[in-house]
C-alpha cells in the first residue's frame, strides 16, 4: 500500500445471502482529500462504509484504511478514524458535556485533555448555555454539529460521515460544511456520503454508486464535462436513470 | 425510570410477603358424630376452639357429608365412630375417619397436620381423664393418626418468605434491565457508535455490569431494611457474607441478561427470552414448591438454576447464621456460573458483523 492514500479499496464485496449489496468496488482516497461517496438509497453506500470502519466483515476483496487492513486490523483502524452515523448516535440521556467525557474516555484520552477539548468544542459551537442540557433535547442541526465534534475528539486521521446533513436546514448545512472544510485544511481526510448534489460540488472528488457498483469517479468538474451537463444533480440523474 | 426500579419491587415485597403464605385459615369443618358422648363432644369443641377451623355442620350420615363436600361446602369431614368413648377408655385406642378435600393438595396437607395436632391435643386430655378414673397405672395409647406432612407450628411464614421474595425481586430487576440494555442500544443506534471505537469487548461488558450490580445491591439493601423493620425478619448471619454472595449472584444474572441482549435484535425478543428463563427459574427454585418433590430430571435441571442457590444462601445466612463454610458449595457453583455466563456475554458481543 502506498503512503499517499488514506483509503485503498480493491474489489471490496459484501453479500447478504443472494443479495450483493456491494459489488467489487475499487477506489483510492488521498490524504487530506474531501471524498464524496454518492449514490441513491439502497445503492450500498452505508454497507461499504461499514466495511471501511471495521464493523462489517467484507465477503471478498481488500481494503486498507489509515494503513491498516480492515479484515485483520479493524481495532487499529478504529483508533485512527472518526465516524458519524446517519442515525444520531450520541446518548440522548446524557448532557453534551457527559457525552464528551464518555467518548473521550473510551478513546483513552486523559482527563485534562478531555476537559480542554470539551471547553474548546463548546466554545467553537457556541453552546455554553446548552452544555449541561440533555443531548436529546437539542434541535437536530445542533445534535449533528455536536456529533461531528465528538467524532473528532480523539484527533482521527480520517473522518467518515454518513449523510451528516440529512434533515438539516440550509444554514446549518452551510455551517456544517464550513466545519468539514476546516478539518480538511487541518490535513484530515474526509469520506462523506450525501444526497445533496450541491454538497457534492464541494468535494474534491466524488464517486457515484449505483446498485452496488461505482459507476463514476472523478472531480465534479470532470464529471460534468464528461456527461455534458451543468450540475452534479444532472450527472447523478443521468447515471442513476441509465441503470434503471 | 429510577423511581420505577425501586418503588415497584418494594411494593411487591410488601404485598407478596403478606399474601404469599402457606397458612391455611377458615377451614370449613364438619363432623358426623356417631357416638354422641361427652368425649366426642369434647373433640368437636376442640375444633371449634381452633382459630383455623369454622365448624359449620354436623351431618347425620356420611353420605350427606360427602355430597356437601362435592358441592364445595365443606373442606374437612371427621367421622367419630360409635363406641368412640368406650373404646378409648377400654382399649386405650380408637380410629377416627378423616376426609379432606384435596383438590388443593398443599392446603390439604396443611389441614391434615392441623387436624392431627388437635386430635393429639385431645388425646392428652383423654389421658388426663383416664388418669382421673383411678387407673393410675394405665398408659393410654395414642389415637392412631397417620401424619403425612411435617410441620413446624412456630414457623413464621413471613420470615420464611421475605428473603425468598427479595431474591426474586433483585433477580427480576437485574435480569430485565441487563437483558433490555444492549439490545436497546442496538435499536437506537448508539451501539454502532460504540462499535467504531477501539473499546475492548471485555471493557464494554464490565462497563455494562457495573451500574446494574450497584443497582442490585442498593435494591437488596432497601429490601433488607424493609424485611427488618416491617417484617422483623431475623438476620442472624453475617451481613458481609450476604453481600459478598449477592455480588457473585448478581453477576450471574447480569451475565445471562447481557448474553440474551447480545443475541437478540429487538427488545421484545429479549423480553420474551428473559421471561422464559425467569418463570422457569422462579418455579423451579424451591421457593414455592420443594425441589425434593420434583421428578428426577427436573431436580437435575434445578442444579442450573441460580435462584435456587440464592434462596438457599439467603435463608441459610439470614435465618440460620450460616458461615462461609456452610455455603461453600453454593459459592463455588455460583462463582463458576458467573464466570461462564460473563465469558459468554463477552464472547457473544460482536463488534464486527
Amino acid at each position: 500500500m502506498t503512503n499517499e492514500n488514506a483509503i485503498t479499496v480493491k474489489n471490496l464485496t459484501k453479500t447478504f445471502g443472494d443479495f450483493t449489496a456491494v459489488d467489487a468496488i475499487s477506489f483510492e482516497v488521498g490524504k487530506g482529500e474531501v471524498f464524496g461517496f454518492l449514490g441513491a438509497n439502497g445503492a450500498g453506500k452505508t454497507t461499504a462504509m461499514k466495511m471501511l470502519i471495521g464493523i462489517s466483515k467484507p465477503t471478498k476483496g481488500e481494503a486498507n484504511v489509515a494503513g491498516f487492513d480492515v479484515r485483520t486490523q479493524a481495532e487499529d483502524i478504529k483508533k485512527s478514524i472518526g465516524y458519524m452515523s446517519q442515525r444520531f448516535s450520541l446518548y440522548n440521556d446524557l448532557t453534551i458535556k457527559e457525552n464528551i467525557v464518555f467518548f473521550g474516555g473510551i478513546y483513552g484520552l486523559k482527563k485534562s485533555v478531555i476537559k480542554a477539548k470539551s471547553k474548546n468544542l463548546i466554545d467553537e459551537l457556541g453552546l455554553h448555555d446548552e452544555a449541561d442540557k440533555l443531548v436529546g433535547s437539542l434541535p437536530l442541526g445542533w445534535k449533528q454539529k455536536v456529533s461531528f465534534s465528538v467524532a473528532l475528539l480523539h484527533d482521527p486521521k480520517i473522518i467518515f460521515l454518513d449523510e451528516p446533513t440529512g434533515g438539516v436546514d440550509p444554514i446549518t448545512r452551510r455551517q456544517f460544511w464550513e466545519m468539514i472544510y476546516r478539518e480538511a485544511n487541518n490535513g484530515k481526510t474526509i469520506f462523506v456520503t450525501t444526497h445533496y448534489m450541491d454538497e457534492a460540488e464541494y468535494c474534491d472528488r466524488v464517486s457515484i454508486m449505483v446498485a452496488g457498483k461505482i459507476e463514476a469517479l472523478d472531480t465534479p468538474k470532470n464529471l460534468k464535462e464528461k456527461y455534458k451537463v451543468d450540475s452534479m444533480n444532472k450527472v447523478f440523474l443521468k447515471l442513476a436513470r441509465n441503470i434503471e | 425510570m429510577l423511581p420505577i426500579i425501586f418503588v415497584l419491587p418494594m411494593i411487591q415485597l410488601i404485598i407478596l410477603a403478606n399474601a404469599a403464605t402457606f397458612e391455611v385459615k377458615n377451614i370449613k369443618f364438619s363432623y358426623i358424630d356417631n357416638d354422641k358422648t361427652s368425649f366426642s363432644r369434647a373433640l368437636v369443641d376442640k375444633f371449634e376452639a381452633s382459630t383455623y377451623f369454622d365448624v359449620l355442620h354436623s351431618f347425620p350420615s356420611a353420605k350427606m357429608a360427602k355430597s356437601a363436600m362435592l358441592d364445595g361446602k365443606v373442606d374437612v369431614i371427621i367421622e367419630i365412630p360409635s363406641h368412640f368413648e368406650r373404646n378409648l377408655l377400654k382399649d386405650k385406642k380408637t380410629n377416627l375417619s378423616v376426609t379432606i378435600n384435596a383438590i388443593d393438595g398443599a392446603a390439604a396437607g396443611v389441614e391434615n397436620v392441623y387436624i392431627n395436632q388437635i386430635v393429639q391435643q385431645f388425646n392428652q386430655n383423654a389421658k388426663v381423664a383416664l388418669m382421673q378414673t383411678g387407673d393410675a397405672m394405665a398408659k393410654p395409647q395414642n389415637i392412631i393418626t397417620i401424619p403425612s406432612f411435617w410441620y413446624n407450628e412456630t414457623l413464621n411464614y413471613k420470615t420464611f418468605m421475605v428473603p425468598g421474595i427479595l431474591v426474586l425481586l433483585v433477580t427480576m430487576i437485574t435480569l430485565f434491565l441487563s437483558g433490555m440494555n444492549i439490545v436497546r442500544e442496538k435499536e437506537i443506534g448508539t451501539l454502532e457508535q460504540i462499535n467504531v471505537t477501539p473499546i475492548k469487548k471485555y471493557q464494554f461488558i464490565i462497563g455494562k455490569l457495573f451500574p446494574f450490580l450497584v443497582l442490585g445491591l442498593v435494591l437488596l439493601t432497601v429490601g433488607l431494611i424493609i424485611a427488618k423493620l416491617l417484617f422483623q425478619v431475623p438476620m442472624v448471619g453475617s451481613i458481609l457474607l450476604m453481600y459478598g454472595y449477592t455480588i457473585i449472584y448478581i453477576l450471574v444474572i447480569l451475565g445471562i441478561g447481557l448474553f440474551i441482549s447480545n443475541f437478540t435484535d429487538t427488545q421484545q425478543q429479549a423480553m420474551f427470552i428473559a421471561w422464559f428463563f425467569m418463570v422457569i427459574f422462579i418455579l423451579m427454585s424451591g421457593l414455592f414448591t420443594p425441589v425434593e418433590s420434583m421428578p428426577k430430571w427436573a431436580q437435575i435441571l434445578t442444579e442450573f438454576n441460580p435462584i435456587k442457590y440464592f434462596v438457599q444462601v439467603m435463608r441459610m445466612v439470614m435465618l440460620k447464621g450460616a458461615d462461609l463454610q456452610d455455603i461453600y458449595p453454593q459459592v463455588i457453583k455460583t462463582l463458576l456460573y458467573a464466570l461462564i455466563m460473563n465469558g459468554l456475554a463477552v464472547w457473544s458481543y460482536k463488534k464486527v458483523s
